[in-house]
């Protein structure tokens, strides 16, 4: 427009007309033709004078219905530039790192490590000897974590760990193909040695143990008698008191709460601490000066007995195998489930239709399940359902649909037919059975 | 009277059981009663063919509790079966808010049980659960805990079930003499009759009642419900937290299969189901 030839500037009321009109599909050329410029100019710049210019009508961002959007958190979508993918890569880690070279005191903690991860129990204890160590910013302690058995956990830093201790009494003398149940054997009493040798060659300031029945209350018993200390247990809270520190803990079965000075052996409850989230730690592995001593168990561990999948309550199961509208080869759900040792649950849609009993169904209306893998076969995962599963660790989705919801919650989402799916699991499973067999 | 009077060892060929009872705490109504973990421990004893039970408690004898304890006495075996039912139960006279361990460890020392049984822990009081850890470390035995059932007692090896989260199962083998402690998980016990129980026989000893005296300043008030937690949000900015507080759950990095035949999707959830190790092998 702006030519210098041409003595008498002419106006196209079309153009002028489309740079009028955001959702016009040729806005942005247009506009850039006639602002003489590649991209449209920035909506803020510095001026002739120094003075800060803005254009207003540059601000923000057109929504999904041509209506302006401003963002002024800073972090503006703007969908002309399609930045979106490279935003979602760029995720800052706030971390900080935190390296303790010389501790002035250890606080001991003895995760449970079921499955050889830290559960949501062991975080929050770490997150309580984090709290013991770190008290006095002028002599920070370390925390050192001693664990046994195999181990799949590679986030001990970011938990808080600055000192682990892996211990393999399990590896000498254990039968093979017991490798992922290895570090949930029973040997309370190696363990108990174990621990017994760390209290005497590094003499941890405080222990701190889970009160869980994974076993953390039982080895916590054993290493507190063992010890002479009488330990605080089921505590749910330490606080910091004029005359030193003070712990609350459960009584009598959960009716009472004691209000008790720490003792140096604390047992403690689920959610007793906020788990670590600003800090990484270095997880340093470190070994005992002394060979660890060994003893001869007078508990024998026979191993895990079998049973019944589908006698187990729901709300108990670690593998649950879920059926929902997609399924309709019902014969075929219920062999899988037996073939693949699971017990079996259902989506409302399924318990409605008859096709499951009432007392399987998953959700809010149905029982809210803590399973390590749930397995929905054909759910779509509405929200009551997704809240049933929250506390499940990893969930495979089965589905048609590739965006449902279920499928965004799920670990593993497989795209196609549920009932063909699972009957090629099944084959499949039978089929290394068999090899098992003829070996 | 003197306590060896009371307190008299099994005969040489049958396997001496020692059920430690107390005094339980309804959770609703707060009366007193015997104790749940107790009784299925009495009832696992009961179910043990064989075998020549005493019931042993230690703590005040006042008429509240021994209205509670009479609750075990009318646990009544079938004798036809080879239950066998305690005849007496003896309690060791101790004063309110004692010791009970040293009580108990010199009464088990003179009864000399091959098998301990009692619940995991105390309806009342501390309820730490550390009674029966003491114990085993006291006599030098070992200890197993949170049993569901008793599978086989020979040659001085008893074989258990131990009861693990998600209904799952143990099998243990102990050498006796052992301290078992029995988890809710195992058999229910069987309701007590009122007639036995008036009937049943209450020994009672005296025993010199050691104080505890760091349990005299510790603050103890009824239990508040504690909060459940809520979501942890460390997000920075007003954005950010409004988008956490607004969003459906989010997959975190799951895997997505489109398009593959149900072999391989097979195939990868197999993998996956093995990774964790919940198929049977």
């Amino acid at each position: 427009m702006h030519n210098g030839t041409d003595p008498l500037p002419r106006r196209d009321s079309r153009k002028e007309r489309i740079a009028r009109n955001r959702l016009h599909p040729e806005h942005d050329a247009v506009l850039a033709e006639m602002l003489g410029t590649s991209r449209v100019g920035p909506s803020l710049w510095a001026g002739p004078n120094g003075l800060a210019r803005r254009n207003p009508h540059r601000v923000g961002f057109s929504g999904p219905n041509g209506i302006k959007r401003i963002d002024r958190s800073g972090a503006q979508i703007d969908t002309s530039l399609n930045l979106r993918t490279e935003r979602q890569a760029v995720v800052a880690d706030r971390r900080t790192t935190v390296e303790i070279e010389t501790p002035a005191f250890l606080i001991a903690v003895v995760p449970d490590l079921p499955g050889g991860r830290l559960s949501a129990h062991d975080r929050d204890l770490l997150g309580l000897a984090r709290q013991l160590a770190d008290a006095d910013p002028a002599v920070p302690g370390a925390v050192l974590a001693i664990v046994f058995g195999a181990i799949r956990e590679d986030g001990f830093g970011t938990a808080g760990v600055d000192r682990l201790l892996h211990s393999l009494i399990h590896s000498a003398d254990q039968s093979p193909g017991l490798g992922a149940s290895s570090n949930t054997q029973c040997r309370p009493e190696a363990r108990l040695a174990v621990l017994a040798d760390v209290e005497r060659e590094l003499l941890p300031c405080h222990w701190l143990l889970p009160d869980s029945p994974m076993g953390g209350a039982d080895l916590g018993r054993r290493l507190a008698a063992r010890l002479s200390e009488r330990p605080a247990t089921q505590v749910w809270q330490i606080n910091q008191d004029a005359d030193g520190k003070r712990c609350n803990g459960l009584g009598a079965a959960g009716s009472t709460d004691i209000n008790r000075p720490l003792s140096r052996l604390v047992l403690a409850l689920a959610e007793c601490a906020e788990p670590v989230a600003m800090t990484r730690h270095a997880a340093r592995p470190m070994t005992l000066p002394a060979p660890l001593s060994r003893m001869p168990g007078r508990i024998q561990d026979l191993g895990a007995v079998a049973v019944d999948p589908a006698t187990v309550a729901l709300d108990e199961a670690e593998f649950i195998l879920a059926a929902g509208r997609g399924v309709s080869d019902w014969a075929g759900f219920h062999n899988a489930a037996a073939v693949l040792g699971a017990t079996e649950g259902a989506s409302r849609v399924a318990v409605d239709d008859g096709f499951m009993a009432r007392d399987r169904q998953v959700g809010a209306s149905g029982t809210w399940v803590t399973a390590r893998v749930y397995l929905a076969v054909g759910i779509s995962g509405a929200i009551q359902h997704l809240q049933g599963i929250k506390s499940c660790d990893k969930v495979v989705s089965i589905n048609l649909d590739p965006d449902c919801d279920m499928n965004k919650r799920a670990d593993l989402a497989v795209i196609g037919d549920a009932d063909e799916i699972l009957a090629a699991l099944v084959a499949l499973q039978q089929r290394i059975e068999e090899k098992a067999d003829a070996a | 009277m003197p306590p060896d009077v009371l307190v008299e060892s099994a005969p040489a060929d049958r396997l001496g059981i020692a059920v430690l009872v107390s005094v339980g705490r309804h959770p609703l109504t707060g009366r007193t009663r015997r104790a749940d973990q107790d009784a299925r421990a009495y009832e696992l004893a009961l179910s043990i063919a064989g075998a020549c039970t005493a019931l042993l408690h230690a703590g005040q004898n006042d008429a509240e509790n021994e209205l509670a304890l009479r609750g075990y006495l009318g646990m009544v075996g079938a004798s036809e079966s080879g239950e066998n039912t305690a005849e007496r139960l003896v309690v060791i006279e101790q004063a309110i808010g004692a010791d009970v361990l040293p009580a108990l460890v010199n009464a088990l020392r003179e009864l000399t049980p091959e098998l301990v049984l009692c619940g995991m822990r105390a309806e009342t009081g501390e309820g730490s659960g550390m009674l029966p850890y003491l114990l085993a470390e006291w006599l030098g035995w070992p200890i197993v805990s949170g049993v569901a059932q008793v599978e086989s007692v020979s040659d001085g090896v008893a074989t258990l079930l131990q009861a693990l989260p998600r209904g799952q199962r143990r099998r243990l083998s102990v050498r006796l003499p052992a301290i078992v402690t029995v988890d809710s998980a195992a058999p229910g016990a069987r309701p007590s009759a009122f007639g036995p129980a008036r009937r049943g026989g209450l020994a009672v000893s005296a025993a010199a009642s050691m104080p505890d005296e760091a349990r005299a300043e510790w603050l103890t008030t009824p239990a508040r419900k504690r909060p459940r937690r809520l979501k942890i949000i460390t997000a920075l900015s007003a954005r950010d937290r409004f988008k956490a507080a607004a969003a459906k759950t989010q997959g975190g990095g799951g895997k997505v299969l489109t398009g593959v035949s149900p072999e391989i999707g097979a195939e990868a959830i197999q993998a996956l189901l093995k990774e964790e190790g919940v198929l049977p092998s």
